[in-house]
């Protein structure tokens, strides 16, 4: 059994707001293995961005990480000093965003962005430093890459500048790289493109991926195993075949069930009642169970006891009563 | 060089050869200096009771072009038939008198809301604009439709925040509704909504069509979404239609390589078919300066000589299926 390359134990990120405490990230797990993609799905305001940003340390005021410990390549992420976590920060886990043409400095050349890395980090010389920027501007599948490296951001498109993202990302061939919906700004042509790159440059560095997005076609399609949220919990975690085939938790059923797809007609869509829940409010029992069709009786302990995470096999945990044999027996039995 | 439709007896819309061109404005008084034709010529036919579903990325005129049927843009040329009313030369009060008949649902609804307006009072606005019944008809009216779209009357006197996303996006199908129109422009309403909340709105408005008898165009850029709401599809890439089927037909036999790029691109929810096919070469063109020819050609796999010559026309390569591919002639 190698050891995960990440492991976040019950993590928990609040929103120290005017309006009241929201409990953005309330005690979430998860892990990612050496070379794994991980997907990280659910709907927005689930928390899958701040779960993100906690591990990047880049939690802005008014949030504030106040439990859990996320332990990083045999460290303590949460442990270190600021300017500790400055050289993980790029250099072992690096992350990308949704809006590429935000990110990127508009008044620098890209080639420049991508060479900074290399003078700042690796302490190498402008020339030679340019020289690993256009490398990589070709591995990411600029096309004439001298030429673009000489561009400014204004002058990609958010394809390619989303391909320069990545260059910059992975330049210095960080260990775990955060994509945050790095494809959802993009048309679906472009999208298959840049997922494609982002799984072959992940799989020949070696780089762990997590990617966050609220496409379940996108997870399919590119991630190794899947974590499914729900507000500021993960509700299911599995091996994506396995997520796919046979999903245990009802809002992953929900969910699945609720989307069309593509070649197979379905004579109605599944709809999961009711409106995501907003996380400003003190949660008894499962978040879930209001929306739940498969809840047990009402008065029952879904409403009553939150559930535990409760493994179900090899890389496969469900926060969901119905996963427990001898608390479902028992809630039957009582009906 | 598309060629005049047939007077398809069913339709109950007929779009002939109708361009929307845009002025991009640069240099000295602000002169247009190019234009982007978002619409360039397009014609065709929405049957009544139908779902026509038009799918294309961004930029690539969809919207454009169901405004403009619609007479909320100006067109460039062409005409719109609404059954056999010629919709782009009415005069005012006519154009108001019909556009009972012809609403939009926006794709996003907070932003399609007056925010200090209760959404019952948007509701009911269209009611007062054409004078219909008396005030307390008007009320009446105005619980059922909520009732319709699955919203408790009593939510009438509330703004529009106090909403989730869902709720507004019902309100504004409400809005849609509330002159009993035949005809509905649906401009991708589900596309600023959560997953689990899409399927709520599209189930409805599934439910809708068949209570009210109503004619859609959707208008998505998902064809997943497409394939479920649609009877027949129409393919747009930029300004142009390149392919219109049935829609069994279309997913079934796509033929003009946009259309298949655009399948194959699809991500789907199936981790036993990866799929990711990259069919297509490079980047969306630059909208004022098209090729020359077939405007796919520079990304197409299978350009030839004759497709930066000539641009292909939409014709009928298989009963109800049209191609506007030379590789198909």
């Amino acid at each position: 059994m190698t050891e995960p390359l990440l492991s976040i134990e019950g993590l928990k990120t609040h929103f120290f707001g005017y309006d009241g405490l929201v409990r953005a990230v309330d005690g979430v797990d998860l892990e990612v293995n050496p070379g794994e993609v991980l997907g990280l799905v659910g709907e927005s305001g689930c928390g899958k961005t701040v779960t993100a940003l906690s591990v990047m340390r880049l939690v802005d005021a008014p949030g504030r990480i106040v439990g859990g410990t996320i332990r990083f390549d045999r460290r303590d992420l949460l442990s270190l000093s600021a300017s500790e976590m400055a050289q993980v920060r790029g250099a072992e886990i690096a992350m990308i965003f949704q809006q590429p043409k935000v990110s990127l400095n508009p008044v620098m050349r890209v080639g420049r962005q991508i060479a900074e890395q290399f003078i700042r980090r690796r302490g190498m010389d402008e020339a030679a430093a340019w020289k690993e920027a256009i490398g990589l501007l070709a591995a990411v599948g600029i096309p004439a890459p001298e030429a673009k490296a000489r561009a400014y951001p204004h002058e990609l498109s958010g394809g390619q500048a989303q391909r320069v993202m990545i260059a910059i990302a992975l330049s210095l061939k960080p260990k775990l790289l955060i994509a945050d919906e790095p494809t959802t700004a993009l048309d679906v042509t472009v999208q298959a493109q840049v997922l494609a790159l982002l799984r072959e440059r992940c799989k020949a560095l070696g780089t762990s991926l997590i990617l966050v997005t609220h496409d379940l076609g996108v997870v399919a399609q590119v991630a190794d195993r899947v974590a499914v949220m729900y507000a500021g919990q993960v509700v299911e975690q599995a091996p994506v075949e396995r997520l796919f085939e046979a999903p245990e938790h009802p809002y992953t059923r929900g969910l699945l069930g609720s989307i069309p797809v593509l070649g197979a007609l379905k004579p109605r869509l599944v709809e999961i009642p009711g409106n995501v829940p907003t996380l400003d409010g003190v949660s008894v029992g499962c978040r879930f169970a209001a929306r739940c069709g498969e809840r047990l009786r009402v008065g029952s302990r879904c409403e009553t006891e939150a559930p535990p995470v409760i493994a179900r096999g090899p890389g496969l945990q469900v926060r969901c009563w119905l996963a427990d044999p001898a608390a479902a027996d028992k809630e039957r039995a009582l009906a | 060089m598309n060629a005049a439709i047939d007077l398809d007896a069913d339709a109950l819309i007929k779009v002939e050869r109708l361009s929307a061109h845009f002025p991009v404005k640069s240099g000295f008084f602000g002169r247009p200096s190019a234009w982007i034709r978002a619409v360039d010529e397009v014609s065709l036919a929405i049957r009544k009771r139908e779902t026509l579903g038009l799918v294309g990325e961004s930029g690539c005129g969809k919207s454009t072009l169901g405004r403009t049927i619609l007479a909320l843009r100006r067109a460039n040329g062409g005409s719109v038939h609404f059954e056999e009313k010629s919709v782009l030369d009415l005069p005012p009060e006519d154009l108001k008198a019909l556009r009972r008949h012809m609403q939009l649902v926006f794709q996003d609804p907070f932003a399609s809301l007056n925010p200090r307006e209760t959404v019952g009072r948007a509701v009911r606005t269209a009611l007062d604009l054409h004078k219909i019944g008396t005030a307390r008809e008007r009320t009446d009216a105005v619980s059922e439709i909520f009732r319709q779209v699955g919203l408790h009357p009593a939510l009438m006197d509330r703004f529009p925040h106090e909403f989730s996303g869902g709720q507004r996006q019902r309100v504004g199908i409400a809005r849609a509704i509330v002159l009993r129109p035949k005809f509905l422009v649906c401009d991708e309403p589900v596309s600023a909504l959560d997953v689990s909340i899409q399927a709520q709105i599209l189930n409805l408005l599934k439910d809708l069509q068949q209570q009210l008898g109503l004619t859609y165009l959707f208008i998505s850029h998902n064809l997943a979404i497409v394939e479920h709401m649609a009877d027949r599809v129409a393919v747009m890439y930029y300004g142009r239609i390149v392919e219109i089927a049935r829609r069994d037909e279309l997913y079934a036999r796509p033929r003009h390589p946009y259309t298949k790029a655009l399948f194959a691109a699809v991500p789907i929810p199936n981790p036993r078919q990866r799929t990711l096919d990259i069919q297509m070469r490079g980047d969306p063109p630059d909208p004022t300066r098209m090729p020359s020819g077939c405007r796919f050609r520079n990304r197409c796999p299978y350009a030839m000589d004759r497709c930066a010559q000539e641009e292909p026309a939409l014709i009928e390569m298989a009963p109800d299926h049209r191609v506007a591919c030379w590789l198909d002639s």
